[in-house]
């Protein structure tokens, strides 16, 4: 499956079949810090992602503080 | 996964809920938290005419979004702050939110307008860019609500945002600010009404919302943020929050329920310890001394700069 990441923007690939959970550990990212979207609508934590899914893993942190 | 409410499939886990949620019933937790956190403060009243700074960010267009679904009176102020890219795109994203709306929105170019911009603003008067940013933002967002005589400026920060500032706040016992962190600062001594109405929400669900409603948003990190404390004590929380869901909100709602009043003055106090405000004699906004801080600012950043020059070795001539 192909992984599109930001900041900085990069595409990784993986094989197989894997949970949503299991690829941000594998990516050691905080589940509370991105949301996963696969065409264009969410997926929860516990959904199956198939060899051919297009993923994009969004981080929602943002904000200056003055 | 199944939706908590209607047992459909679900789009979202949130483990401080210890739930999971359809679209649907998703959205629907969104504008209730929002309802909830209005009345909770006593923000304002459908009768109330409101202005809402946007950013072309998830949590100011989300929360307009769903503000204007609930039927309130909501214009938008958006400010371009003259951040390169950053700026070109974000004020896209609000004028194609804008487009399928029937709502006003007005802007406030920093280098059309004020001829500086952050990064110039930053370095003249010796501050953060993120301290130029807020400085610039809340005068702004103060004179746009005098002039137009609204009753309450809104501003999108989240749970995250205001649990971030308290951690920050703590760690350095900042008394003064740790007593004016509320969802509501009143209005008073030339000041509009602020709040907060998304302080029940946290920023993935912010983001969410956003996703789940088709709303488009400048998604990239605002490059003079990258790295800041503000994000750190985001990261941190956030670290807490993954062992321990729920940590966020306990964290901010247990402040504001026992420990915020300890760090606010009494009222006699207020009056007497605020230094005595008058108008800036540049632009007539409240301020403690002559002129005010984003008068001073602007000054600076506008000013012709003198070159230093400083000693410069002999050329010596050279033959052909």
């Amino acid at each position: 499956m192909k992984v599109e990441l930001r900041n900085p923007n990069r595409t990784l690939e993986f094989k197989g079949t894997m949970s949503v959970v299991a690829l941000l550990n594998r990516l050691e990212l905080n589940r509370e810090s991105v949301l996963v979207i696969r065409d264009g609508t969410l997926v929860p934590g516990d959904a199956m992602l198939a060899h051919e899914d297009h993923i994009e893993i969004r981080s929602v942190i943002s904000g200056g503080h003055s | 996964m199944k939706c908590r409410v209607c047992r459909e499939p679900a789009v979202i886990d949130l483990r401080r809920h210890n739930a999971n949620f359809c679209v649907e019933h998703f959205l629907r937790l969104c504008r209730d938290q929002v309802a909830k956190a209005i009345a909770e403060h006593y923000m304002f009243s459908p009768d109330d005419r409101i202005l809402i700074a946007v950013s072309g960010g998830k949590d100011s267009l989300a929360l307009w979004d769903i503000l204007l679904g609930m039927g309130y009176q909501v214009d938008g102020l958006y400010i371009g702050l003259g951040i390169g890219e950053y700026s070109e795109q974000s004020v896209t994203y609000v004028e194609k939110f804008v487009k399928t709306r029937d709502v006003n929105l007005r802007i406030i170019d920093l280098p059309r307008d004020y001829g500086y911009d952050i990064p110039s603003g930053s370095r003249a008067a010796k501050r953060t860019p993120c301290s130029a940013c807020g400085l610039s933002k809340r005068h702004l967002f103060d004179q746009a609500a005098t002039e137009g005589n609204y009753d309450v400026v809104v501003t999108g920060h989240n749970l995250d945002d205001e649990a971030a500032v308290l951690l920050g706040n703590t760690l350095r016992w900042q008394s003064d600010y740790l007593g004016r962190q509320k969802p509501v600062l009143p209005a008073g001594h030339g000041f509009p009404r602020k709040v907060k109405p998304l302080v029940r929400l946290g920023e993935r669900e912010m983001a969410a919302y956003c996703v789940l409603t088709g709303i488009d948003y400048i998604v990239d990190e605002c490059p003079k943020a990258v790295g800041n404390k503000h994000l750190g004590y985001k990261e941190v929380l956030n670290l807490l929050e993954a062992q321990s869901p729920g940590s966020k909100h306990d964290f901010y709602a247990g402040f504001l329920a026992r420990a915020v009043d300890r760090f606010t003055p009494s009222e006699n106090e207020t009056i007497d310890d605020r230094p005595a405000l008058s108008p800036c004699t540049a632009c007539g906004a409240p301020c403690s001394g002559e002129v005010c801080a984003f008068c001073r600012l602007v000054e600076r950043a506008t000013q012709d700069v003198p070159v230093k020059l400083g000693p410069t070795a002999k050329k010596e001539p050279t033959s052909l």
